[in-house]
């Protein structure tokens, strides 16, 4: 099995992963924030927030990658600041993990707010009136009966995040072991006389992780709407 | 009646509101004592928008609400107290049950947050509405009647200084209804609660209200105590002409061998058919108008089981016919007959009658337990 991938696309492998998983789990609880605020409050700026948010989803990812650079690379606008502090983006791991949540983000904060839009706000007001206070109502009521809708959204964001390409290869490059994710590792192997045999393996790979985390979504929300809706 | 003061026991609840929405203006001001003050009107009158802006889900545009010593809304003064800090219990037409939580978890969730009263509270009230074997279901498990028991005992636990009501009974049959109706009476008697009843059903005003407070077209068109609001003529049509009719308040004095129940009024025994409650309970009985015939001589070999040596107050005339004001022992009893009867039979002021009553005609459903 080992040889049956070289070690250059194991580590593609692996970095996807954790560049995936680390986009999902930072973005969620902002994701979740965003979208009962879309979903929920009426404030001034509003619909600049909601076309902010979409604006990866319509934009080439290339210009998106750009912008990322201007923004958090070394000297970019945010980058400079964040450098004296000693975090970097540019040119390594977590670059790839800020592109792919930049990515993902509409796709969670769409299904996150779908689901929210569904709990009936007057659950939330009969919590008001027995003494909750507003983030508590949240935390007690919106959140449990939301949980399908994060699942959703994280496990879409999840999937987007580890297809993708145009961004991360933009910002950060296509560095082995650095920025080389298993798209990027796809298309580096593509390059290269005789290369076509791995990439057909990370292919392979690629649809069985997007197939399994459809898989889990669907039972994981099939049990926590079980529970909910259950006698 | 009209020489009392209005509130003897103090008022308990004032809502003064002005809030205009898209064609359609609230202007509402009334003053309540304890018990059950029932807003009575028309669906889209205001009265579900009065309750929510006694809650808080509604910030007036100005209007000043207190309960108690209590300033809840005071637009003036730029109060308004969020509805997590008010304190007040508020049952809804739909039980608004969280469906993710068992019922034993709806009925404490108020507690978490108010931590007033104790966890021991719960079983008394479980046992009051009877909810006991529902505890550890979930709410879609629950039919109608029981989701609405719930509701009641989460609002109830939540250790409010007063409840709201809206429509809680609308959803229900007229067999969930009567399940529910009892409880409702013993939250008023002895639980002491003071509740802001929405209802447009003046069976439910009758059974239950303290007060009645009437809202038309986003305004109180007036307001009183139950039994001058019964049985004045010139605000009794404005429950339906054909839902006129007077309280009388009884004592169960005897049941008797042929399966009537021998009640005592003010205005002399009266028989119905078995009312399933304990010699000595007080009870509050609807006589409707269309229900009570009039005879200037005593009647001879009739059916009717009732009969009420009364006196006309007066008459007023109404769309079909005419609303006859009798008084009997110091209650009023309403009657509704045709213009043509009252002419033939010569009726005025001060003539003495006697009211006719089938003892069918007060159905179960409408006989309340009252206080005292």
């Amino acid at each position: 099995m080992a040889d049956w991938l070289t070690p250059d696309a194991w580590q593609a492998v692996r970095l996807s992963l954790k560049v995936s998983l680390w986009a999902v789990a930072a973005s969620l609880p902002l994701g979740v924030f965003v979208a009962h605020a879309l979903a929920r409050w009426r404030f001034p700026g509003h619909g600049l927030l909601n076309g902010l948010v979409h604006l990866p989803l319509v934009l080439p990812p290339v210009v998106t990658g750009y912008l990322l650079l201007l923004a958090f690379g070394r000297r970019g606008w945010v980058g400079q600041w964040l450098d004296q502090v000693g975090i970097v983006f540019a040119f390594r791991w977590t670059g790839a993990a800020l592109a792919a949540a930049v990515m993902a983000f509409p796709l969670m904060v769409r299904a996150i707010r779908l689901s929210i839009e569904a709990v009936d706000p007057k659950l939330e007001q009969a919590a008001s009136t027995l003494g909750a206070p507003a983030p508590w109502v949240f935390l007690t009521v919106t959140l449990p009966l939301i949980l399908p809708g994060i699942l959703a959204g994280a496990i879409l964001a999840f999937a987007k995040a580890m297809g993708e390409f145009g961004a991360t290869i933009t910002f950060v490059s296509n560095i082995p072991g650095q920025t080389q994710t298993l798209p990027s590792a796809i298309y580096a192997f593509l390059q290269v006389p005789g290369g076509e045999a791995a990439a057909a393996r990370l292919v392979v790979i690629a649809i069985v992780i997007a197939m399994g985390a459809l898989f889990l979504s669907e039972g994981l929300s099939c049990m926590i709407a079980r529970r909910i809706r259950g006698a | 009646m009209h020489d009392r003061p209005p509130h003897p026991g103090g008022v308990m609840l004032s809502v003064a509101l002005r809030h205009a929405f898209p064609g359609f203006t609230l202007d509402a001001a009334f003053e309540a004592p304890a018990g059950l003050t029932a807003l009575f009107g028309q669906s889209g009158s205001g009265k579900t928008t009065i309750v929510n802006a006694v809650a808080g889900l509604l910030r007036p545009q100005s209007g000043r609400v207190t309960v108690g010593d209590t300033v809840l809304t005071d637009s003036a003064r730029g109060i308004f107290l969020p509805p997590h800090r008010r304190g007040i219990g508020y049952v809804f037409q739909e039980a608004r049950l969280f469906p993710h939580l068992t019922v034993r978890q709806n009925l404490l969730y108020g507690h978490w947050f108010t931590g007033r009263g104790r966890p021991s509270d719960l079983p008394r009230v479980v046992e009051m509405l009877g909810i006991g074997p529902l505890l550890p279901r979930r709410p879609a498990a629950l039919s109608g009647g029981e989701r609405q028991r719930v509701a009641l005992g989460r609002a109830i636990l939540s250790h409010p200084r007063m409840l709201l009501m809206d429509e809680p009974l609308a959803a229900l049959d007229q067999a969930r209804k009567d399940e529910i109706l009892p409880y409702l009476e013993r939250l008023r008697d002895h639980v002491g609660l003071p509740i802001l009843y929405v209802s447009h059903s003046p069976a439910e005003v009758a059974r239950l209200a303290t007060t009645v407070v009437l809202v038309d077209k986003g305004r109180v068109t007036t307001a009183g105590p139950v039994a001058a609001m019964l049985s004045d003529p010139a605000t009794a049509p404005l429950l339906g002409l054909s839902e006129t009719g007077a309280l009388l308040t009884a004592r169960v004095e005897a049941q008797e061998a042929d399966g009537l129940t021998r009640l005592a009024t003010p205005s002399g025994p009266l028989f119905l058919p078995r009312i399933a409650a304990p010699v000595g309970t007080a009870l509050r009985l609807r006589i409707l108008a269309q229900d009570v015939m009039i005879a200037t001589a005593p009647p001879q070999g009739i059916s009717a089981l009732n009969v009420i040596p009364a006196r006309v107050r007066d008459l007023t005339p109404t769309g079909d016919g005419v609303l006859v004001r009798l008084e009997a022992g110091g209650q009023v009893i309403l009657s509704r007959i045709t213009a043509r009867s009252a002419a033939a039979l010569r009726l005025e002021p001060g003539l003495p009658v006697h009211a006719v009553l089938k003892a069918v005609s007060v159905a179960p459903g409408t006989i309340g337990v009252s206080a005292g």
